[in-house]
């Protein structure tokens, strides 16, 4: 009987060897994850914060002199620079992860609609503490945006405001304070990446939920989904209440800013995805897209790469459509925004699950026995 | 058999040790699997933190205890120490039973089949006398080291069947023709040392499936007789190591390495410890906790179940690893890649109202995955939301859902059926008929 079954052994072990020798010819090179974060690191993140931090600099200098002087040209600059900011922004926000995610990086700077009655009281009263995880919605661009566009009516009546009224200088120095706060979250989300937490970055090249890759792809899916997806289109569209929500659009009192908000980080997205270099994106690293060329893997008989490239064409040609100021746009016709947010959901699905399947991420430290 | 064999068997007589070493490193290693626990906040992460817990049918009313959970896990821990010592070893673990079993119903969604073996364990362990030698109640109250030899072979019993049930399970299309999902798991383990450039091989993959099968069915064979023991022990401390590097799985593959020591003799432990074989071939009385013939009714009904409800997915007619209809406590081990999606959508009949669940708002990541892949879950969850809307001010919300799931490298597809209003259909064991088919094949158990 021992024998039998110690027959038995040898004999499945001897078929187990020769079945091997008839699978498919074999991939020896692997993909190198480490190369994956070492141009993440190197030609997207750190080149888009140092991008980013440049403009917050320019926003801060531009916020310091509109609060000394509050003229027409100063406040013109002052937009401009806020605008061109909160474009790069969009680039920067989903890479939640080192000092950014320390800091609460897209927390403290674009949590929309801003609280506008919390917002004045912080400015009547003085002395905030905008670190605090309850004054989140009293700062950031968001705030920037009431305080630029929605204090009054016109731009009139906003620079007559910031000229005239009794507490004019309260204002200022708060925006004065704002600006302040969002070049010193930049400056050191940056200084970060550029002292050090860049090697630790590549070098935690492992597979555990604590890795590089492991968070980032967990970031950027969150991003895409709840920032993207959810936050600017599905919220604001009704998606999630049943009534659209104008006020809840990103960019609100600016108006006509909220759709390119949504494209620049739809094409950030995008970018990160296929690995294109910060400062020229038509040259490609390694990325999500070429793991899964790496690895075949298919939906359909089609390269889940290709699909889920063509779904964010898809995503961008409908939402060509949509109006620039998606406040109007939800109230005038918003069939055509939820369109938008269909096609993105495509995608959530394409990403969340069969890329996270193929690529075999964790999402917690927690034990675990197979599905 | 005929009754003469058997009551020869049941009289039988053997050394205690096996048992009782058996007992110290189940003790100890559920007393590091508890101080683990809190170690990685996990305690609050997983049952304090969470605004929703799934629950087990039949269960729903064990929740978790708020604050006093930690408590919960502490008794645990505490009558795993004393279960360790044999020190009041029968308090002792009916204690840890009882407590531990409790915290493994607390959450469906952390179910692991690890944490049903330990219970399963420690509910025999409660009717037998581990603590006959090593151990401090031996110590302090004199009695004899001899047991029935069933005692010793009832624990054998238990590690035959995980094994060899998770060994059948593997004996499936997609884990021996596609090693799938090794095939999706090892390439990701690039980074370990020397093995990390042989898992990209796809032979290393098959090598891996087909020799895990192997192990998990002839494994306790092997154990069994005498001559290839020590042989089967080294497989044992090998293939779980290897586990234990490759896999998240935490303190399994050191109660599956302990738990093996129970195969070997007496006489070798005591030859370890420098002792002489008992001599007293008497059974004290202590040697039942519970008069014998309730115990064997007891571990007849047990083992009858333990040997029919791997089964019961036959009863269900779709793919088991598509619905999971019976997929839960059948010892089926790393068989599956899973992820999936799912997007709830409300609608108010009486406005037409209709809008989505942002899942994070009410679950969290694990749970949100659980959730996602697992028609059970999705039930419970849509009942759950039909409650949270009614209290919100919809009279009679209608549940739908539309989920996708992709299984082990197939690209994802429609999970649940869409059209179906989930209040509509109640939780039970029932064959699940709102999920949509799979569209493909797994062949095998």
């Amino acid at each position: 009987m021992k024998k039998q079954i110690f027959l038995f052994f040898l004999l499945t072990a001897f078929a187990c060897s020769c079945g091997d020798d008839e699978g498919p010819s074999e991939q020896v090179d692997n993909f190198d994850r480490q190369a994956m974060l070492t141009n993440w690191a190197d030609n997207i993140i750190v080149p888009a914060f140092s991008a980013f931090a440049e403009k917050t600099t320019a926003l801060k200098d531009a916020g310091n002199t509109f609060a000394t002087s509050p003229s027409n040209a100063n406040y013109e600059d002052l937009v401009t620079k806020w605008e061109t900011a909160y474009l790069g922004f969009q680039e920067v926000s989903m890479f939640e992860i080192g000092k950014a995610e320390e800091l609460r990086m897209t927390n403290n700077l674009n949590i929309y609609p801003t609280n506008v009655a919390e917002l004045t009281n912080n400015v009547m009263n003085g002395g905030v503490n905008l670190e605090l995880p309850s004054q989140i919605d009293r700062q950031g661009f968001p705030a920037l945006d009431y305080l630029l566009f929605g204090i009054a009516d016109n731009q009139t009546a906003i620079l007559e405001f910031y000229q005239n009224d009794g507490n004019a200088n309260q204002f200022l120095d708060y925006l004065n304070i704002l600006t302040d706060r969002i070049d010193n979250l930049a400056q050191a989300v940056l200084s970060d990446w550029e002292n050090g937490y860049r090697d630790s970055f590549i070098n935690n090249s492992g597979n555990s939920a604590t890795a590089s890759v492991d968070k980032l792809t967990n970031d950027f899916i969150f991003y895409y989904e709840k920032h993207l997806r959810a936050g600017k289109i599905g919220i604001p569209a009704g998606v999630f209440s049943g009534d659209a929500l104008s006020d809840k659009v990103e960019g609100f009192y600016k108006k006509n800013l909220s759709k390119a908000l949504f494209n620049r980080s739809l094409d950030a997205v995008e970018n990160f995805f296929n690995g294109a270099f910060y400062n020229n994106t038509s040259t490609e690293g390694e990325s999500f897209k070429e793991y899964l060329e790496y690895l075949k893997v298919t939906k359909n008989e089609v390269s889940l790469a290709t699909v889920i490239n063509d779904e964010f064409q898809t995503a961008r040609t409908t939402a060509q459509e949509l109006s620039d100021n998606f406040a109007d746009q939800v109230e005038i016709d918003n069939v055509k925004m939820l369109a938008t947010y269909d096609q993105l959901q495509i995608n959530v699905v394409n990403i969340k699950v069969d890329m996270l399947q193929a690529f075999n991420i964790n999402i917690d430290y927690i034990d675990a026995d197979g599905d | 058999m005929n009754k003469n064999t058997i009551n020869k068997y049941i009289d039988q007589n053997t050394d205690a040790a096996p048992l009782a070493v058996f007992r110290i490193f189940f003790g100890g290693i559920m007393l590091f699997g508890m101080i683990r626990f809190q170690y990685y906040d996990w305690i609050k992460k997983l049952y304090i933190e969470p605004s929703f817990y799934f629950k087990y049918l039949g269960f729903e009313w064990v929740e978790p205890l708020g604050e006093y959970t930690y408590w919960l896990f502490f008794i645990c821990g505490l009558s795993a120490f004393f279960v360790m010592l044999g020190w009041k070893y029968r308090l002792a673990m009916i204690t840890f039973f009882l407590s531990f079993t409790y915290i493994e119903l607390m959450d469906k969604t952390n179910y692991l089949n690890h944490y049903y073996f330990v219970s399963c364990m420690a509910f025999l362990m409660c009717f037998l006398p581990a603590n006959a030698c090593f151990s401090i109640d031996a110590f302090k109250k004199k009695v004899s080291p001899i047991i029935p030899k069933w005692n010793i072979d009832t624990i054998k019993l238990m590690l035959f069947i995980v094994w060899f049930y998770a060994g059948l399970a593997k004996l499936n299309s997609d884990w021996l023709l596609a090693a799938q999902p090794l095939k999706i798991w090892l390439p990701s383990k690039y980074d370990i040392p020397i093995l990390g450039d042989l898992l990209q091989k796809e032979s290393f993959h098959y090598l891996f499936s087909w020799g895990g099968a192997l192990y998990d069915l002839t494994v306790p064979f092997l154990l069994w007789f005498s001559r290839t023991r020590a042989v089967a022990f080294f497989a044992v401390v090998v293939f779980h190591v290897l586990t234990w590097v490759l896999f998240p799985i935490g303190i399994f593959p050191w109660v599956m390495i302990g738990s093996a020591l129970i195969f070997f003799e007496g006489t070798f432990f005591r030859k370890i410890l420098g002792q002489t074989k008992p001599l007293d071939l008497y059974i004290s009385q202590t040697a039942y906790f519970v008069n014998r013939k309730i115990t064997m009714s007891i571990f007849a009904i047990f083992f009858f179940f333990q040997i029919l409800i791997p089964f019961r997915h036959l009863l269900y007619k779709g793919e088991l690893f598509w619905t999971e209809e019976g997929y839960r406590f059948s010892w089926r081990v790393m068989l599956m890649e899973k992820a999936g999606y799912a997007n709830f959508k409300i609608v108010d009949p009486d406005t037409g109202k209709r809008f989505y669940v942002q899942n994070g708002t009410f679950l969290n990541p694990r749970q949100e995955k659980q959730m996602a892949t697992q028609p059970d879950f999705i039930l419970e969850f849509a009942h759950y939301l039909e409650k949270f809307y009614q209290r919100d001010g919809i009279r009679d919300p209608e549940i739908y859902v539309e989920s996708y799931v992709a299984l082990n490298g197939r690209s994802s597809q429609p999970y649940i059926d869409p059209t179906i209003d989930l209040t509509t259909i109640q939780r039970s064991w029932k064959p699940k008929t709102f999920i949509l088919p799979f569209n493909d094949e797994i062949k095998g158990f």
